[in-house]
């Protein structure tokens, strides 16, 4: 019983805003699990940040117009969604430079906004939570739109699961199978978008790469399948969130001042520790790893992908060796 | 008013503001160039936690800037290369940021001070803060120019660098650390979350306009100059944060840039700069041009916007 009370100090159970933030938490890391296991092999991270900016730009829209920060947060994330699919984030090649531009682009915007929300209604305390956020300020009526929204993400990344999995790998293999890339991708950007929204509502705009990306990295060193990738992320990421909670539940009673640490900070924490976990305990290695393309940031320019520079024999099929494909030649060996 | 703009307590804003934009923009093109934008976005985001760290200790805010800077710079280019870098680089970031977002509980005086922190506050700089300013630039640009070659090689050619005996780890971390020390000064002025902003617009519309590397880098520099100077101004007039007008004339380039590009450039390249299909299929379905193993050639080549080199 001493055990119990010194993890979860008093009151635990029975606080209103803990509950809530359990619940939602809980939804969120839910979400958070395919999304971020398809965003990590997409190696569309910084991408899956850019929403999250995105999404701080949507929360202190909400803050100055005065309407609740979730509904900010997905119309955001959603508009960001189109933005970078109109502009060519899913091309290798301009993938980095869209994001970044759009990513400067909402920064601009949410400067704007949170400084128009200071001005005109004296809560300065506005950017620091919409970009840094609490758990604990989630309000419990929002459970049921958290709910519907993640069920919404989950349901795009299910209906194109295969397709999504198949041009993750290779898109050109997926293109040949006839996949619609176009389609795919756009129901890829908008499972991200509302997975970063809702990661957004629990640990704040910035932060909320961190489950997105974390606990899938995680998981890939754990994982050999797609769907167990998948069970793994969200366990780490259901650890992290209500570990996250009664840690910070208990630093109330922490130094320095009797206001306790962030929770978003607890989050944070817990996802980085499961990441270094899985490099010392992981028994798989990351396919990434194997191939050392992924691995030289020079073999990742844009450049590298022009096809000049690839040697032009490997292309070419009249320089392939004819000796190969007759069948005449083959008797002889 | 009009006369307030270029009174002498503005004189160290201007100074101050245009050093930074030089090293921005020389810094940032080779961040477009080296597809290293999330890194470059990394490092400033990772150093406003050494801001917040030197409020609450109560040590200078350069100091704490340069400190995170640097390690987040080194984290970036040592780790970066042991996994997927763009996960590395998110995890290092939401880890300082988390870090950061400590820091700021702990702090007692934070709303204000952060906000500058993030959204730069130029109009309170002082001229006794612009020579440590001017002596990491200059060391800033040094780096740059000293590692030219071996930075263009490595970007453009891997290959050949490693044929020429270049270790791109050691080019990979000293050029994290030059973005670094330009975040280092551009931090307190245009704040943490636009600091990017002025790395990625500029750049980004020089290596649609100009096609040799020193003509973009010129380009670069005089668009980020432009930059701040007009941000400069529209915030002295409107009261409006920096940041909101660096980020808004980053985009405006990056379009301008597009859009020239798809005038002037062949129609083959237009085609592809424009279009918002599936560009992988795209870049493959070319036929590769006979291409010599001339380095001179691959730079070239390399340096053209995404559009042409596809």
């Amino acid at each position: 019983m001493s055990v119990l009370h010194a993890v979860f100090a008093p009151g635990f159970f029975t606080s209103g805003p803990v509950l809530a933030a359990v619940l939602i938490g809980g939804v969120v890391a839910l979400v958070s699990a395919p999304a971020g296991f398809l965003t990590v092999m997409r190696s569309h991270s910084f991408a899956g940040h850019a929403f999250s900016e995105v999404t701080a730009t949507g929360g202190s829209a909400a803050y100055l117009v005065g309407v609740g920060p979730l509904l900010g947060y997905v119309v955001a994330a959603l508009a960001g969604a189109g933005a970078m699919g109109a502009l060519g984030v899913e091309r290798h090649k301009s993938r980095d430079l869209v994001a970044g531009v759009v990513l400067g682009a909402t920064l601009g915007l949410t400067a704007l906004f949170l400084y128009l929300t200071t001005t005109s209604q004296s809560t300065s305390g506005a950017a620091v939570t919409v970009l840094f956020g609490s758990l604990f300020a989630v309000s419990s009526s929002d459970w049921p739109t958290v709910v519907a929204l993640g069920g919404a993400a989950l349901a795009l990344v299910g209906v194109g699961w295969r397709p999504l999995l198949l041009s993750s790998v290779s898109p050109e293999l997926a293109a040949a199978r006839g996949v619609r890339l176009r389609l795919v991708e756009s129901a890829y950007l908008a499972a991200v978008a509302l997975a970063v929204a809702l990661a957004s509502m629990t640990v704040g705009a910035i932060l909320s790469t961190a489950l997105l990306v974390g606990p899938a990295a995680a998981a890939l060193r754990f994982a050999r399948t797609p769907a167990r990738a998948c069970a793994w992320a969200a366990a780490i990421g259901l650890v992290a969130v209500w570990g996250g909670i009664v840690l910070a539940y208990d630093s109330y009673d922490w130094p320095p001042s009797q206001q306790g640490w962030p929770v978003s900070f607890f989050v944070v924490f817990l996802v980085l520790a499961t990441y270094l976990a899985s490099y010392l305990f992981g028994r798989h290695r990351d396919p990434a790893h194997r191939d050392p393309a992924h691995r030289d940031p020079a073999h990742r320019d844009p450049a590298h992908r022009d096809p000049a520079h690839r040697d032009p024999a490997h292309r070419d099929p009249a320089h392939r060796d004819p000796a190969h494909r007759d069948p005449a030649h083959r008797g002889e060996a | 008013m009009g006369a307030g703009l270029f009174s002498s307590f503005m004189t160290g804003t201007w100074l101050e503001a245009s050093i930074v934009a030089v090293a921005a923009g020389a810094v940032g093109f080779f961040v477009v160039v080296r597809g290293a934008a999330f890194a470059a976005h990394a490092i400033p985001q990772g150093a406003f936690t050494g801001a917040a760290g030197a409020a609450l200790v109560g040590v200078n805010t350069l100091a704490g800037v340069g400190v995170f800077s640097f390690l987040a710079a080194t984290a970036i280019a040592r780790w970066g290369r042991r996994a997927r870098r763009d996960v590395v680089t998110a995890l290092i970031l939401v880890g300082l940021l988390g870090l950061g977002s400590l820091f700021l509980s702990m702090s007692l005086e934070y709303s204000a001070q952060t906000f500058s922190l993030l959204f730069g506050e130029p109009l309170a700089v002082g001229t006794g803060e612009l020579l440590p300013t001017g002596a990491i630039a200059a060391a800033c640009l040094a780096l740059i120019v000293a590692m030219y070659r071996r930075l263009m090689l490595t970007s453009v050619a891997p290959e050949l660098a490693a044929a020429r005996g270049v270790n791109p780890e050691n080019v990979e971390t000293w050029f994290l650390l030059s973005v670094g020390a330009a975040t280092t000064l551009a931090l307190p002025v245009v704040g943490a979350l636009l600091v990017f902003s002025l790395m990625i617009g500029p750049p980004s519309a020089a290596r649609f306009i100009a096609r040799r590397p020193a003509a973009a880098v010129a380009v670069s520099v005089a668009l980020a100059l432009v930059t701040v100077w007009v941000a400069i101004a529209a915030a002295f007039y409107s009261g409006w944060p920096l940041g909101f007008f660096v980020g808004v004339l980053g985009v405006v380039w990056y379009l301008l840039g597009r859009l020239v590009h798809a005038r002037t450039g062949d129609a083959r390249s237009t085609g592809d700069a424009r279009s918002t299909g599936d560009a992988r299929s795209t870049g493959d379905a070319r036929s590769p041009a006979p291409q010599g193993p001339a380095a001179g050639a691959a730079l070239r080549k390399a340096l053209a916007p995404p559009g042409i080199s596809s």
